[in-house]
């Protein structure tokens, strides 16, 4: 019989990994020894690592196929530039507070259409389910696309089309519908990143360790069963899927502020697939997993180029035989061996020492 | 509670919960699937302590009857009145709140938690904290977590699983799974427990075992049961009343000695001689 007791464990492992992670790239960094590629990586890393833990809550956790998060990344993003613009167009000039309240409105974006989405979405099952988060990231695609957002001294003006967009003395252009948001002032940091992922890993933990996260994890292993012990199951879904899009939405938020040019194809099929993937790999319900295999696969196609115009190739050659490395039961069976011996050799000292 | 109530003439309430109002009355229940009369014009009264049993061959609709207790199923015609009160526009989640926990035929853990998880849940609507106060850690959840987890091992020593409150509830032997399913109804402080075939796998000490839990279960809660099982000698040693049902209608009421005499029943299990 499998004992269960590894949860806590594995936070402090994910919480540590991050923080060490943290330490070791500012000391290269400060050594000068970190290539200008990865550091322009360090920020997508943190964003896709919490896009990975936020998106294993819903496909994990809940148990709901979805394929749209990418859907609230945009939303996330688009927020957070428009916040950080206006508020620097008011006369706030200090990065850090931009930042936070970007991260906060961002959030509460992504929630409000987590909440619009997930009511109708969440009473449907599986494949439909995941069709539909479907349409949902494409459709919010499309509509960024043809919106025109502009600030002036009467406030914000969100417009259909450029030519009605008419901006007073001083105004300012923010998102120009294809071309996306374009002059974007540049404030995320990526200690704001570490602290961003900290965030994520402790809500996503502790909510699994909850009443909460119980609720949500008996709907995933037997519906009925849940709701014949009065736990409700709309409820709890939408719970789930919520916070799943407001995490989201931060990761969108640091993400957008990152360059200085968003533009909503960026958040299409593929990257709500790359994540999916990234959650798969790690392992469904694995926090931890999620960690690695995002910041792994966003930093692999950058150490590929070497191999010039195979690397989408072997990108999928490292994705297949990490699959089956990780799911070989061979090799699982000599890792458990080596655990036991640890193990052994452990209790065996203790033993000792008692004597 | 000592409100005299008419008990209908053929009810088979034991004496004591008489002049009590019933947990549980059906009346006239029924369903339909498509013009199949699975269950048709089922009544039944369960006094407040009594341990009922519900047998019938194969395909009778004994699990059908739980389904519309539980609301599982929307009967299309006849009343349920749980403790007095017509349980009408009550979902699944709202029947158990008022009061109905039951079991599984084909059992149904959350198999990837661990046992003392399961029970949990099934504390879920007993010990309350917000999504708040678990996400932040808040003084609150660590009361309240604690107070769970007491709670759950309490119950848990009932069948004596306390030991395996930390295994995977889906890596248990197949008689843990049932009981600790009895559990996690449990948990949920019901005023009546459906058991679906509690005895199913299990080898006759672990019946006899069962027997006597499930009237310990009574006595300790203060709750009825009501359980299906084939097995004849649990049916015949723990049950006060029985109800009999044949193709969705009841063939017959009484104790366990006059059901074991009763023609129809045995027609109805052996065939005609």
């Amino acid at each position: 019989m499998k004992k269960l007791n590894k949860l806590t464990k594995n936070s402090f492992l994910s919480y540590g990994v991050v923080i060490a992670f943290y330490i070791v790239m500012q000391i290269l960094i400060g050594g000068g020894m970190v290539s200008n590629s990865l550091k322009g990586q360090l920020i997508p890393i943190c964003a896709y690592v919490i896009m990975a833990v936020s998106l294993n809550l819903t496909v994990g956790i809940l148990g709901d196929l979805s394929l749209g998060h990418a859907g609230f990344m945009s939303v996330g993003a688009f927020a957070g530039v428009i916040v950080s613009t206006t508020m620097r167009f008011n006369g706030i000039e200090s990065d850090i507070v931009r930042m936070i309240v970007a991260v906060i409105v961002g959030a509460l974006v992504a929630a409000v259409f987590g909440i619009l989405i997930g009511i109708p979405v969440l009473r449907l099952k599986g494949d439909y389910l995941a069709i539909v988060t479907l349409a949902f990231g494409e459709i919010i695609k499309d509509i960024l696309n043809c919106l025109y957002i502009g600030i002036d001294e009467g406030g914000l003006h969100f417009k259909g089309s450029a030519e009605k967009l008419v901006l007073g003395e001083g105004g300012k252009v923010i998102v120009n519908g294809p071309m996306g948001a374009t002059g974007v002032n540049k404030i995320s940091t990526f200690t704001a990143g570490i602290v961003l992922v900290l965030i994520t890993l402790f809500v996503v933990y502790n909510l699994t360790n909850s009443r909460t996260g119980r609720a949500i994890m008996s709907i995933r292993d037997n519906r009925i069963a849940a709701e014949s012990v009065g736990i409700n199951i709309t409820k709890y879904k939408l719970m789930a899927f919520v916070t799943s899009a407001a995490l989201a939405g931060c990761a969108g938020v640091l993400f957008g502020l990152n360059y200085s040019t968003v533009v909503a194809s960026k958040f299409n099929f593929n990257t709500s697939i790359l994540v999916l993937v990234f959650v798969v790999l790690g392992g469904m319900g694995n926090m931890f997993g999620s960690v690695i295999a995002a910041a792994m696969l966003t930093v692999l196609p950058e150490m590929l180029r070497e191999v010039g115009d195979y690397r989408m190739l072997a990108y999928a050659l490292v994705l297949i035989l990490v699959m089956i490395i990780t799911n070989n039961d061979t090799l699982k069976t000599y890792g458990d061996l080596i655990k036991e011996k640890f193990r052994f050799g452990k209790s065996e000292r203790k033993g000792a020492e008692a004597k | 509670m000592s409100k005299m109530v008419p008990v209908p003439h053929d009810s088979i309430v034991p004496e004591r919960d008489v002049n009590k109002l019933p947990i549980l009355e059906a009346r006239h229940l029924g369903i339909e699937f498509g013009g199949l009369k699975a269950v048709d014009d089922f009544n039944l009264t369960i006094g407040r302590t009594e341990i009922a049993g519900l047998i019938g061959p194969n395909g009778a609709g004994k699990t059908t009857v739980f389904n519309l207790l539980t609301k599982v199923y929307q009967p299309t015609s006849g009343t349920i009145l749980l403790d007095g009160k017509d349980t009408h526009a009550l979902n699944t989640v709202q029947v158990n709140k008022a009061g109905i926990a039951r079991t599984f035929q084909n059992i149904r853990l959350f198999g990837n938690l661990s046992v003392e998880d399961n029970v949990k849940i099934g504390l879920h609507n007993q010990i309350k904290y917000g999504m708040a106060n678990g996400v932040l850690r808040l003084p609150k959840y660590w009361k309240k977590e604690k107070e769970m987890h007491e709670k759950a091992i309490e119950l848990l020593s009932i069948f004596d699983m306390q030991d395996m409150a930390g295994n995977q509830a889906g890596s248990l032997p197949y008689g843990a799974q049932r009981r600790l399913e009895i559990v996690r109804a449990l948990a949920t402080n019901p005023k009546l427990l459906l058991l679906d075939e509690p005895a199913a796998g299990m080898n006759p000490s672990e019946t006899a075992e069962l027997m006597n839990n499930i009237r310990k279960i009574r006595d300790t809660f203060k709750i009825a049961v009501l359980l299906i099982e084939h097995d004849m000698n649990l049916v015949m040693g723990v049950c006060e009343g029985i109800c009999v049902l044949n193709f969705g209608k009841i063939i017959a009421k009484g104790t366990p000695d006059e059901i074991q005499n009763n023609p129809d029943v045995i027609e109805a299990y052996l065939g005609k001689k």
